[in-house]
């Protein structure tokens, strides 16, 4: 494969679309494939067919507004449909030209406005299933032209200039992590892309394999090229049965067209990946519980150092980043170090993908330049609060993170700020909560998580998690006293700074945060016995006699 | 000794040391009587850095590092009782003697328990967290040993020395978290087991979880001593 054989593919592929009047794309990413869009797919191409317009129907990945799906976008018009079914097939098939149908249009330019996409540029836009429409969109070009104009070094130079940190969570910078695999002694080294999603509430990885799986692959391939890897591993949550597939299918067509396994584009560079089903358990997230996995192992973490840049997969130098990590580099090599570093803020460069859940209108996958404001986020790209609810924090980072509440909404995101304000990036859930959600149950429920996907190694994680939940189970029912909340604090200080790794270290967060900014709301169940969200069942017999309700009158 | 034995230097509670490269703090801090507390590390077993009692800090990082598996660098100043560290092994023996049911007075290793004498040692005079005492089985089966997982620590010694010096590998862990349980084979009673009958696991038990069932009853007392001693036999074969 050269650059020139490349350009063919686009230019063939292009040629074949160009012969169309129309092009109806049919988001089928899992959100709403669930509300049946194959089917709506298959009455599209029978409606356009039995019209006899000259279109095309595509199965694409994923548009990001969840919330409105089935999605179509009808291009070149690009009009937007929300909450389309396989009833509404004939209508559009028959407005293709014409009028659109403005029952369900969708029209929320704000929304999309204000996005800028990188990591999510094809998606909704290529088949995910076909290679030759990545390639139509500039796929492929990065790793042609870092294979055969650019050294292993030039590669990571780019990296180390655009800024990139890594999207998982912890904020490692890319350029740094690659140079020191690179450097790593020994001539068989890994890379690993860590798919391995597991905060509740955050699905933009699944989204990104599903919608573009060919832009992680090519990621990849660059990172194995720049750090001397020839055998890559995709960590993927057997949760993802789609992901999985699309995956499959898109290593398969990247082997068809030489753009994976021997001597690729004609050069000495070999490169083939691997999938690996993770089994279902969050800590396999962290790198070396991920790696002990890879291996066959149980999935527990092991003590770093030594870190898996000098130790990792069956004791090799390794590379781990994570999916939207991966996605960023083509862009990166395509277009340049600088112009990648020309957005976002100082320290946190490009842009980030959040998945925005919970109490919000428009749920769903937004892309953003670092450094806007939450409140942008939130209420210009999200919406705002739905049914006159009043806003009251927002939870980042999943179980790691924590709440951040409405006067600080006005920072501008970064690894930094988020930090600071006690929460983190994280892996970009977003789960907004309204004036119904009350903060200590959200922290019990986050203790619980932790509880549960504890693996078990390490004693603070282990048994701390376990006797925070109990602390905060009996609070949330009305039976806590200020001691225990003494006692968790202690508890919150051990288990963050002397657990093994990072599910333990950050475990206290929710509760950490949600104490500095909500701290009336514990009292308020521990002293006064009320729970002002409603949410807790508090049975106190005092509470209970005080109350001037009767049941009936709830009742009527 | 070879000229190319690289030597660093380093302080551990303001004593200037010096180890061998590669030396963990624990060993270098032992060699100096320094006394680390540990509960999970054994000598002539591999350090799994799980039960944190031995964490040490290191001047000029925030971050706390397990001793048994952390290495020496040329100038570390360690410290290895600061009240912070004290503090946190206060809490984590308490969530270890809250987290099933030690009641050491009725315990058949009353007296020789690493757990109850580390807590002796820290000055664990109560607990402030309430029991877990979950319910959980007592395995019988085999004929010279019990498992009593009421006592289990999941420190995973006898499921170490078990594979790395018996080379039977029939102890694991199963479950997760809270629920984590150590096992003999695919979770088969210890009697039906592969079980080789060594008693390793029991001399390196911690704690009352594996005992002698002769001892039942009388003073019990472990011998974890042997595996440096043994291991230093093999290699020298």
């Amino acid at each position: 494969m050269t650059i020139e054989e490349l350009e063919q593919i686009a230019e063939s592929t292009k040629a074949e679309y160009a012969k169309y009047d129309h092009e109806i794309n049919v988001c089928m990413g899992t959100g709403c494939l669930s509300q049946h869009s194959d089917q709506l797919k298959d009455a599209l191409a029978k409606a356009v067919a039995a019209q006899g317009k000259n279109t095309f129907v595509r199965r694409t990945g994923c548009m990001g507004l969840c919330a409105a799906g089935p999605l179509i976008l009808v291009d070149p018009e690009e009009i937007l449909y929300q909450h389309c079914n396989a009833s509404h097939a004939e209508s559009i098939a028959n407005s293709l030209g014409g009028e659109p149908v403005a029952a369900l249009q969708c029209d929320l330019r704000e929304h999309f406005d204000q996005q800028v996409h990188i990591v999510l540029e094809n998606s909704g836009h290529i088949d995910p299933e076909k290679i030759d429409d990545y390639i139509a969109r500039d796929g492929y070009k990065a790793l042609v032209k870092a294979l055969t104009e650019m050294t292993p070094n030039e590669v990571i130079q780019q990296i180390t200039e655009a800024g990139l940190r890594g999207r998982g969570g912890g904020g490692y910078p890319t350029g740094l992590k690659w140079s020191m695999v690179a450097k790593a002694g020994g001539d068989i080294r890994y890379v690993i892309c860590n798919g391995d999603e597991g905060d509740p509430g955050a699905f933009m990885d699944r989204s990104v394999l599903e919608s573009d799986p060919q832009r992680v692959l090519e990621g990849m391939a660059i990172a194995a090229f720049a750090v001397g890897a020839s055998k890559g591993y995709v960590y993927v949550r057997a949760e993802y049965p789609l992901a999985v597939a699309r995956l499959t299918n898109c290593l398969r067509e990247a082997r068809r067209r030489g753009l994976l396994g021997n001597n690729i584009c004609n050069t000495p560079f070999c490169f083939d990946v691997e999938i690996r089903l993770g089994a279902g358990a969050f800590v396999c997230g962290e790198e070396t519980a991920l790696i002990a996995s890879i291996e066959g192992k149980r999935g527990q973490p092991t003590p770093r150092p030594p870190y898996p840049a000098v130790s990792g997969l069956f004791g090799k130098p390794t590379l781990i980043n994570n999916v939207e990590t991966f996605a960023n580099i083509a862009p990166i090599i395509r277009k340049g170090g600088k112009w990648f570093a020309s957005i976002g803020t100082e320290k946190s460069k490009g842009t980030k993908v959040f998945a925005i859940t919970g109490k919000i209108t428009n749920t769903g996958l937004v892309e953003v330049p670092l450094g806007m404001s939450l409140r942008q986020i939130i209420e210009g790209i999200g919406g705002g609060v739905p049914d006159g609810h009043t806003f009251k924090a927002v939870q980042t980072g999943g179980p790691s993170g924590g709440c951040i509440p409405n006067e600080h909404l006005d920072i501008p995101v970064s690894y930094e700020s988020l930090v600071q304000m006690g929460s983190m990036m994280g892996s970009g859930g977003m789960i907004v909560m309204d004036d119904t959600s009350c903060m200590v149950n959200v922290a019990r429920f986050f203790m619980e998580f932790c509880m549960t996907e504890s693996c078990g190694k390490c004693i603070p994680c282990r048994a701390g998690t376990a006797q925070m939940h109990t602390i905060l189970t009996r609070i949330c029912a009305g039976q806590g006293s200020m001691d225990e909340l003494d006692l968790l604090i202690d508890l919150c200080a051990t288990v963050k700074e002397t657990s093994l790794c990072g599910l333990g270290q950050t475990a206290p967060n929710p509760v950490l945060s949600t104490l500095r900014y909500f701290k009336n709301e514990y009292i308020d169940h521990i002293v006064h016995k009320r729970c002002r969200a409603g949410v807790c069942d508090i049975r106190d017999p005092a509470s209970v006699s005080e109350s001037p309700v009767s049941p009936l009158e709830v009742l009527a | 000794m070879s000229a190319s034995v690289d030597v660093k230097t380093l302080i551990i509670d303001g004593q200037e040391v010096s180890a061998r490269a590669g030396q963990t703090i624990l060993e270098v801090a032992r060699e100096h009587n320094i006394d680390i507390p540990t509960l999970c590390h054994l000598d002539g077993l591999s350090d799994v850095g799980a039960c944190r009692l031995c964490l040490v800090e290191i001047k000029g990082s925030n971050k706390l590092l397990p001793s048994c598996v952390a290495t020496v660098e040329e100038g570390m100043e360690v410290s290895t009782a600061t009240e912070r560290l004290q503090k946190h092994r206060h809490t984590i023996l308490e969530l270890l003697f809250a987290e099933r049911n030690h009641i050491c007075s009725v315990c058949v290793a009353n007296g020789h328990c690493e757990l109850q004498s580390l807590g002796q040692k820290q000055g664990l005079t109560h607990v402030r967290l309430p029991y877990r005492n979950p319910d959980l089985p007592v395995d019988a089966s085999h004929e010279r040993f019990t498992l009593d997982q009421n006592r289990c620590i999941l420190c995973t010694r006898c499921v170490r020395v078990c594979a790395e010096i018996e080379g039977a590998h029939i102890w694991d862990v199963m479950g997760r978290g809270i629920d984590s349980l150590v096992i003999t084979d695919l979770n088969q009673p210890w009697g039906d087991s592969a079980c080789t009958r060594c008693g390793k696991c029991v001399q390196v038990c911690p704690t009352g979880a594996l005992f002698d069932k002769s001892k039942v009853g009388t003073d019990h007392p472990k011998y974890p001593d042997f595996l440096p001693y043994l291991n230093l036999m093999r290699e020298a074969r």
